[in-house]
């Protein structure tokens, strides 16, 4: 094969890649959007506020010690322990719980039956409160977050494919991340799970009905608020993986909740209530945008993938609305 | 006790339907107007123009322009950050190709060219709607920022990718460029906003306006009663643009100065502008205005307390500022989802009866 091909095929690859890390976010979004009708701005400021728990509980940082110092004039950081990383993702875990309760019982709980839009700025409010209260918590600085998932380029498929190439061309081998390997597996074990708790356990039935019909579910005695807190906390579960993946490749910063809006497009395009059609609308945009930088992206300057996901989305929305895989639209007056 | 509809006869019906039919209302605005342009130019100094008025002035402008596309058409925008770009790109482009044009019609005209690119944008919106829509004009957002950032006609291939705004004066007195005067800076702001809130206001209480909120009550059966939907939609787009383009235009050359378009234009900015509205109130001239001041305000004040007051450190205030304008429109829109505009209605309802409420 020409290393034109091969190197193609290397960028298809990064881009299904860094798709599967754009579906781990959407994910969140569709759970909760299906069992509360909730569009969850926060989700992406959930992801990092999670990432920064994990790092901050595994390095044994004094929660709030700034603001402490600042008040009391201490010189307080560290607990001076360093957690082995199960244990901080079961604490981080416990808090994203204690988060969900919270956010029913302080935010929903006021704003059943207002319209979508007030719900969706209502979620954004909540992301930049979170940002303010992550940041707060646990400072601003870039961490780094190791679980001790591997790092670097697979050296091993580099050598397998260098035979590909034809002979006497100039040809390296295939670069792949074995982090978004690892993120890949994830994301295929977490959709596994998913998809067999909402099919076998009463809970993920309960959780179906609601997602189908409110009133019909109310009627047969499931409790709404205990559905609305069981999705938050999945959700929040999911924001966590998410949060763990990217921090692991990019550092837990502030742009980690800008992935949210990367999210966006990804959902239009597999539509907002289907979980299959999350992971596709990622592989999509992720294929899309990679190979189009690839491609188009010298001739105008490069770092079209700042915007080319959401003009994607534009042109799809204008033909097909609803998304590949959502539900038909249907207005009455 | 003087605050009463008793005694003010209307006789004809223009009297009958102005902005302000109660006699203290329109005495209130006129001296409001008056201390405004007569009395605060010779008080101000530049800390307060630069922090406080002139933010206020343009920030009230770009939310009456987003009041009108998503309060009163119901059309949810994120673009508005990138239309502001196109406002202060076209802005600087014009004032650089024709130095000789004045800079009051430079503005108007950038206001032109914001609100084309506006219409441009507003196109999928006949498709769709409410989550999508917002998403569509995120669209908007990163690419304008892109574009301006990537294409170097755009900044004229200065090297640092800035644009800078160059003096321009109007009847002897220096608006922009470093030599402006904080007074004149603030009464050239002051005007543009009195006159566009007065288009607004006229605007959306007039036949255009009317269509505007039929489209945002129930899209199809504004349909079917004869509301063009293209029409009010891209009209919406159009005049909404055309105030944030202004805005933006004010906002680089006569507030700022210079701009580097991904730190002053990014998306913060649309969020920013949208959490004023919805603060403010949705569909409600009072109501830019009100959350234009509130959402300036508070982060100055927060500042002077935590870090002037209290002493901390500034990054721990901006993390609390954050927390706190989040926490304020959860708090919003739980207990008033209309807005401070619908607490100053309520109080003025209460007024009206004082003190004999029975």
């Amino acid at each position: 094969m020409s290393p034109d091909v091969l190197y193609t095929i290397e960028v298809i690859l990064n881009g299904l890649m860094a798709g599967v890390m754009y579906s781990l976010v959407a994910l969140g979004f569709v759970l909760i959007f299906k069992a509360s009708g909730i569009f969850n701005y926060a989700q992406g400021v959930m992801a990092l506020f999670a990432a920064m728990t994990l790092v901050g509980i595994q390095n044994g940082q004094v929660p709030f010690s700034h603001l402490i110092n600042a008040i009391f004039g201490t010189h307080i950081h560290h607990f001076g322990w360093q957690l082995p990383a199960i244990v901080a993702i079961l604490l981080t875990v416990v808090v994203m719980i204690i988060f969900a309760i919270l956010v029913e019982r302080l935010v929903l709980k006021h704003l059943v039956n207002q319209e979508p839009i007030i719900l969706f700025m209502a979620t954004i409010g909540l992301a930049y409160f979170m940002e303010g209260f992550g940041d707060l918590m646990w400072g601003s600085e870039i961490k780094t977050l190791d679980v001790g998932l591997p790092q670097g380029a697979s050296l091993a498929l580099e050598e397998y494919t260098l035979k590909w190439a034809a002979e006497g061309s100039e040809y390296y081998g295939m670069y792949l991340d074995k982090l978004d390997m690892v993120a890949a597996l994830v994301a295929l074990a977490l959709v596994i799970t998913l998809s067999l708790f909402s099919q076998y356990t009463k809970t993920g039935r309960a959780l179906r009905a609601v997602a189908d019909d409110h009133q019909a579910a109310l009627s047969v005695g499931i409790s709404l608020r205990k559905i609305w807190v069981i999705t938050w906390c999945i959700a929040g579960v999911v924001a966590m993986v998410a949060g763990v993946m990217w921090g692991s490749k990019s550092g837990v910063q502030f742009s980690l909740s800008l992935i949210a809006l990367k999210a966006l497009p990804v959902l239009i395009l597999g539509g907002f209530t289907s979980i299959p059609g999350a992971i596709i609308g990622g592989l999509i945009i992720g294929v899309g945008e990679k190979l189009f930088e690839y491609s188009i992206g010298p001739l105008i300057g490069g770092a079209t993938e700042n915007w080319f996901a959401y003009v994607l989305a534009l042109f799809f929305l204008v033909f097909r609305p609803q998304g590949l895989f959502g539900d038909k639209i249907i207005e009455r007056v | 006790m003087f605050y009463r509809q008793a005694g003010d006869f209307k006789t004809t019906y223009r009297d009958d339907i102005q902005t302000f039919p109660l006699k203290q209302d329109r005495w209130g605005y006129y001296i409001v107007l008056a201390i405004a342009f007569l009395v605060v130019p010779f008080f101000i100094n530049d800390y307060w123009t630069s922090a406080v008025m002139l933010p206020f002035l343009i920030y009230a402008i770009a939310s009456l322009g987003l009041n009108i596309l998503t309060g009163y058409c119901g059309q949810v925008s994120l673009g508005t950050g990138g239309f502001l770009a196109v406002g202060a790109y076209a802005c600087y482009k014009i004032m650089t190709a024709f130095p000789d044009l004045n800079i009051f019609i430079v503005v108007l005209l950038s206001g032109v060219i914001t609100a084309a690119v506006g219409m441009l944008f507003g196109i999928p919106s006949l498709r769709i709607k409410g989550f999508y829509l917002a998403v569509a004009t995120l669209a908007a957002q990163f690419f304008l920022v892109w574009l301006f950032n990537k294409v170097p006609w755009f900044y004229n291939n200065s090297a640092s990718g800035q644009i800078s705004a160059p003096e321009r004066s109007m009847f002897g007195f220096a608006v922009t460029g470093p030599n402006a005067d904080a007074p004149v800076r603030y009464l050239f702001c002051l005007t543009f906003l009195v006159l566009l809130a007065w288009v607004a206001r006229n605007l959306t209480r007039g036949r255009l306006g009317r269509s505007w909120m039929a489209i945002r009550d129930m899209d199809i059966a504004a349909e079917i009663i004869g509301v063009n939907p293209l029409k009010s939609k891209l009209s919406a787009f159009a005049v909404s643009s055309f105030f944030i383009g202004v805005a933006g235009a004010l906002f680089f050359s006569v507030y700022l100065g210079a701009v580097e378009v991904g730190e002053a234009f990014g998306i913060t900015q649309s969020f920013l502008v949208l959490f004023m509205i919805i603060i403010g109130g949705l569909g409600s001239i009072f109501g830019s205005f009100a959350g234009a001041a509130f959402l300036v305000l508070v982060p100055v004040l927060l500042k002077n307390i935590m870090v002037n007051w209290l002493g901390w450190p500034t990054d721990i205030a901006v993390h609390i500022e954050f927390m706190v304008v989040g926490g304020l429109i959860v708090l919003f829109l739980i207990a008033e989802p209309h807005g401070l505009a619908q607490l100053w209605r309520l109080a003025k309802d209460k007024f009206l009866l004082w003190p004999f409420p029975h």
